[in-house]
């Protein structure tokens, strides 16, 4: 009887979804002269982020810079969610001494295959937030590759341990750059997290004044409060 | 080149988009069904993960631009502004994942909790979860 209640609802809110997205033509081009004297917001983007912000990719232009405080609320909200977890998993010092990561151990493969392969998916991670404003990616993706290999390395060794203390100061630092080099913008430039962008030429690695700095921060932010997630996820009891 | 895709988009244009649309809303429908009617509280939360991808895929399909580029400019390409797609969907998606990566982790952690306390996910063997 649910079940044909929840078919039925689902079949309304299926035709009207459709309805709607029907009448919007798939693939027109709803931005309009980008050089306008006053273009759509889309078309400012495109045609002021090379000459205003010097940064190669458009969507870091516009997710660090021209909408950089919603990016910080964001980290906020990644940050709300680790502190969440780690509430509401919450265990007593002296639980701590039983808990265990795993029940089963890895085996050799995936031990051997794991210490060959961290380095690498590090790397990796840090080369894609650096490159944050060259090519696709940036701190949010490069932080969460960063983050799987150090998954790759919480579930194939029990004794690896990730230090909390130096994860902590990380995270501070990290927002905190954030916060400071915003209120630099404020300071050079009016706004808060307006950008410096007379350093550096486009599609350099020195490039974009603040935003390649800020996505920096921001990977390692990202990363490290993922980190923090998987281990906390991972340190379950096993059962008696 | 560029004239051959735009014959090709044209043709099947209807197919294109009934395929884009209908996967974005079929994800989110099947998403639905997921967290209204499955009782163990970890389908749930995929459920939950699966509406967010066909918000996803709708979000990049309204945002796409015919035979348009991604919204880079690379090296010798410097008046490619015409060409591009849409970035404030994908700017938004970027948001979007985060954001949803968090709900999920949090969502996570409470079943984790309710797992402990009950020794049990399915949640019509929860008296006070009932519905």
């Amino acid at each position: 009887m649910k079940k044909v209640l929840v078919i039925i609802l689902l079949v309304i809110i299926g035709y009207f979804l459709a309805n709607t997205f029907i009448n919007i033509p798939f693939g027109e081009n709803r931005i309009g002269d980008v050089y306008a004297e006053k273009p759509t917001a889309a078309g400012y983007y495109l045609s002021n982020t090379k000459e205003k912000s010097k940064v190669a990719n458009v969507i870091t232009a516009i997710v660090v810079n021209y909408r950089g405080l919603d990016t910080l609320g964001e980290v906020t909200v990644l940050f709300l969610a680790s502190t969440g977890i780690a509430s509401v998993l919450y265990r007593r010092k002296e639980d701590e001494e039983e808990t265990e990561r795993l029940s089963l151990p890895s085996s050799t493969i995936i031990r051997s295959g794991a210490r060959v392969l961290f380095p690498i998916i590090v790397l990796l991670g840090i080369y894609v937030f650096i490159h944050g404003h060259l090519t696709p990616g940036g701190g949010f993706q490069g932080g969460t590759i960063v983050a799987t290999g150090f998954l790759l390395m919480l579930i194939s060794y029990k004794g690896f341990n990730t230090n909390h203390n130096i994860m902590t100061w990380i995270e501070s630092l990290a927002g905190l750059t954030f916060i400071f080099l915003g209120l630099w913008g404020l300071i050079a430039d009016n706004t808060f997290l307006g950008n410096i962008p007379e350093v550096g030429k486009l599609n350099s690695l020195i490039s974009g004044g603040l935003i390649p700095i800020i996505y920096i921060a921001v990977g390692f932010k990202v990363a490290v409060e993922l980190t923090g997630i998987l281990d906390i996820l991972l340190k379950i009891k096993p059962k008696k | 080149m560029q004239e051959e895709f735009n014959e090709i988009f044209l043709k099947y244009h209807d197919i294109i988009t009934i395929g884009v649309y209908g996967t974005a809303i079929g994800l989110i429908l099947i998403g639905l069904y997921a967290v209204l009617l499955k009782k163990n509280l970890v389908k749930i939360v995929i459920g939950l993960t699966i509406i967010d991808a066909g918000i996803h895929l709708l979000f990049i399909g309204i945002g796409y631009i015919k035979g348009g580029t991604a919204p880079i400019f690379s090296p010798g390409y410097e008046d490619a502004a015409k060409r591009m797609v849409d970035p404030i969907p994908q700017a938004l998606v970027l948001t979007a994942i985060v954001i949803g990566f968090a709900v999920t982790a949090v969502a996570l952690s409470l079943v984790i909790r309710l797992y402990k306390h009950h020794h049990t996910a399915k949640i019509d063997q929860i008296k006070y979860l009932k519905w």
